[in-house]
């Protein structure tokens, strides 16, 4: 069974059906697509932003998704993955990533999407810069996503 | 080797990357962290809490005790906020 698989970095906005058409195109083995996208939010802890800036380490960004992606076809049985990962300044309301996992069977397509998001927000390198009335900072890690990303591990 | 610094690290730091030679007493990612941050006032106020900066060696995350020898670039930063 091969895999189609597609990792992207870009700036430019992605556009989810055409992404899925990319991924499911000329497959009869396909029972179950499942899309994830993250969108840049208005407000940050209660407060307003007005953008966010995402940088990234070209290089080591598309390698350790690249893993990832591996890792959870080594779990479950996917057809097809697709991680893009914008970079850049975004704005409120703007995707900022998509994952989208394909299988015969909507469960290994439900789990990889939910396992490939905690392990990219743990370990991806990117960094969020946010701008907001009172000036620009750096977003902190949470110790949530960490926690996430391990609970995979117990399995 | 090179050494490659990201977001707030980069910024205090003053610089996205540069080649150092470190002594060879200088082992592992916590030794070299170490040993930058007495490079002058930018790099300890970047390195002054060494526990919450991150490492990579050639594209891959590395704990802080990892060995240096061979490596090609070294990348610090900190905790990511990607995805």
């Amino acid at each position: 069974m091969t895999v189609n698989v597609t990792i992207r970095i870009q700036e430019a906005d992605f556009d989810i059906a055409r992404e899925i058409s990319a991924l499911t195109k000329g497959r009869t083995d396909i029972g179950a697509v499942v899309s994830f996208s993250g969108i840049c939010r208005g407000s940050e802890g209660g407060a307003p932003i007005a953008a966010l800036t995402l940088e990234h380490y070209p290089g080591m960004a598309e390698a350790e998704i690249a893993r990832h992606a591996d890792t959870a076809m080594s779990r479950w049985p996917l057809t097809g993955v697709s991680v893009i990962h914008r970079v850049g300044r975004i704005t409120p309301g703007e995707n900022i990533v998509l994952v989208l996992t394909a299988s015969q069977h909507r469960q290994a397509a439900f789990q990889a999407a939910e396992f490939l998001m905690d392990y990219l927000k743990a370990n991806a390198p990117f960094w969020k810069r946010e701008e907001s009335p009172s000036g620009t900072s750096w977003i902190e890690a949470r110790h949530h996503d960490d926690d996430a990303a391990a609970r995979w591990t117990k399995s | 080797m090179k050494v490659k610094y990201f977001a707030w690290v980069r910024e205090r730091v003053g610089m996205a990357e540069e080649t150092v030679e470190p002594p060879a007493n200088v082992r592992t990612v916590e030794d070299l962290m170490a040993w930058l941050a007495k490079r002058g006032e930018s790099y300890a106020h970047a390195f002054e809490t060494p526990r919450v900066i991150r490492a990579a060696i050639d594209h891959a995350h590395v704990k802080s005790n990892a060995v240096i020898a061979g490596a090609r670039e070294i990348a610090f930063f900190p905790p990511m906020t990607g995805g």
